[in-house]
């Protein structure tokens, strides 16, 4: 699988959703007969994947909100793409 | 009821519900999960009194709802319950066999916001589909319905109950799956419960007969690897090949929730089976059944076990294994799952294991799921 690049626009695979669940006080991803709790960062990312956003975009606004946060570019592209390899979105 | 392990204080929510809508499939697979007295279990909920169940479970946390039967399609107010349940924030599956599916109504589910269809196949071949389902029209009638649940663009799930009159048609089974586009493919052997352990004998596989099916699996996964083709493929070998239990249903009560279509609530679709009194939705609260009731706090936690499991350090991995196979094969639900190698009783396992070697019944002389026979075996 080629690797994810900045100007890659992410789009989240049909039929899977994401969604906050108050008891589980976190987002989940859904899927066919599957549920994946997700981390705060993994869900910040996950939140701005539109299938209109760039990743250099989705990098830009996570910056933006948290600017402290060292190496957060690489920490993006990195979820990324184990979420393209685990195939819970699609790359165009 | 006090269980160390796991009290109603640690016990998480159920998180996710399996509605078996209605027990009027009308086909008759050997296997079926429904349980062998189902003839005698007519009664069903109302609408109102599902969209309340739905409702109770969402509040307490379930997120994946599961609408199966017997054949959930013959409720007339399935697309009304799915809707109900999509607004609530359930992920909705439906679990079909593909009888009595049609165009209009895939399209009326997905209007209600349904999210995902399974559809459950017998076999690639369609002589040996349709004898297993009892049905000629079955296999030509899912096949359409598999390629309209993708034309609609949903996600699709092919589930095909693996066994040994059709293992070794494994790799047509693929590649069927392949061509109809199923996003998962689930290559399930029968569980040995209700009416697959009363055909257990005729539907056991050999040892080398699974091992052919892995080889033929994994070549798969690697070629759609290789294609990039998102397709993933679940292969769930019986546990009568294994030394040690699965972790059942990751533990009694534990996250799992089925209600039966009269209303009564289990911990796992065949835990009716057993000598222990579950609560009804149409009696007691969601809440009271999950975390206080006898029924689902009966297995929770470790005090309940017998030797070996008791003093095993492996108890907190599988819990003991199965309750229903125990259950089943020893006839004392506190045992240790047979298909341990720790239990007394793993011969039982083995004498399975070697009677599958020798030659069994044809399909033809399987017993069929169907009310005659439900009746014959369960006298009331
Ligand atoms: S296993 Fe077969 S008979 Fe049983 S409910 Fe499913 S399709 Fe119907
Ligand atoms: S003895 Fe019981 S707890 Fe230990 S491995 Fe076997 S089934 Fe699991």
């Amino acid at each position: 699988m080629s690797p994810v690049v900045r100007d890659n626009t992410p789009v989240l695979r049909p039929g899977f959703r994401l969604q906050w669940e108050p008891v589980q006080n976190s987002h989940v991803l859904l899927y066919p007969e599957g549920m994946v709790k997700l981390n705060e960062s993994a869900a910040e990312v996950l939140l701005l994947v539109d299938g209109k956003r760039p990743v250099a975009d989705i990098i830009n606004t996570l910056t933006d909100k948290f600017p402290n946060v060292p190496g957060l570019d690489e920490d993006v592209l990195a979820f990324i793409e184990v979420a393209h390899a685990q195939h819970w979105l699609h790359i165009r | 009821m006090l269980n160390t392990g796991s009290t109603s204080a640690e016990q998480g929510p159920p998180l996710w519900l399996l509605a078996e809508l209605t027990y009027r499939c009308p086909l008759q697979c050997p296997y079926c999960s429904n349980p062998l007295e189902f003839a005698n279990h007519k009664g069903e909920l109302s609408t109102a009194q599902w969209v309340d169940v739905f409702t109770q479970a969402r509040a307490l946390g379930a997120a994946q709802l599961g609408f199966s039967g017997g054949e959930p399609l013959v409720r007339e107010d399935l697309a009304e319950l799915i809707g109900a349940a999509r607004e609530l924030g359930f992920y909705t599956n439906l679990i079909t066999s593909g009888m009595g599916l049609t165009e209009a109504k895939i399209e009326a589910f997905r209007e209600a916001g349904l999210d995902h269809i399974q559809i459950s196949f017998q076999a690639s071949d369609a002589e040996i589909n349709n004898m297993l389902a009892g049905s000629r029209k079955a296999f030509e009638q899912k096949l359409a319905m598999a390629r309209a649940v993708k034309a609609a663009g949903y996600p699709m799930v092919l589930n095909f109950v693996t066994h040994r009159h059709n293992i070794d048609q494994i790799d047509r089974i693929i590649e069927l799956c392949v061509a109809l586009e199923a996003d998962f493919v689930e290559l399930a052997t029968c569980q040995y419960y209700g009416w697959a352990h009363l055909n257990r004998a005729g539907l056991l596989p050999t040892k080398a007969q699974l091992d052919h099916a892995e080889q033929v699996t994994n070549q798969w996964r690697e070629k759609l690897a290789e294609q990039g083709n998102p397709c993933k493929l679940i292969l769930v070998t019986p546990d009568y090949y294994e030394e040690r239990p699965k972790g059942c249903m990751n533990g009694w009560g534990n996250i799992f929730l089925t209600i039966t279509p009269d209303g009564t609530a289990l911990p796992c679709h065949s835990a009716r089976q057993l000598p222990v009194s579950f609560p009804s939705v149409t009696e007691h609260s969601l809440s009271h059944i999950w975390y206080d009731s006898f029924g689902f706090n009966r297995f929770r936690g470790y005090d309940w076990m017998s030797e070996p499991c008791r003093s095993c350090d492996e108890k907190e991995k599988d819990f003991g294994g199965c309750r229903c196979q125990a259950y089943l094969l020893t006839g004392d639900a506190t045992q240790a799952d047979p298909v341990c190698s720790k239990s007394p009783h793993h011969h039982k396992i083995l004498q399975a294991r070697a009677e599958a070697e020798q030659p069994q019944p044809g399909i033809e002389e399987l017993t069929f799921r169907n009310e005659r026979t439900s009746r014959i075996i369960c006298k009331v």
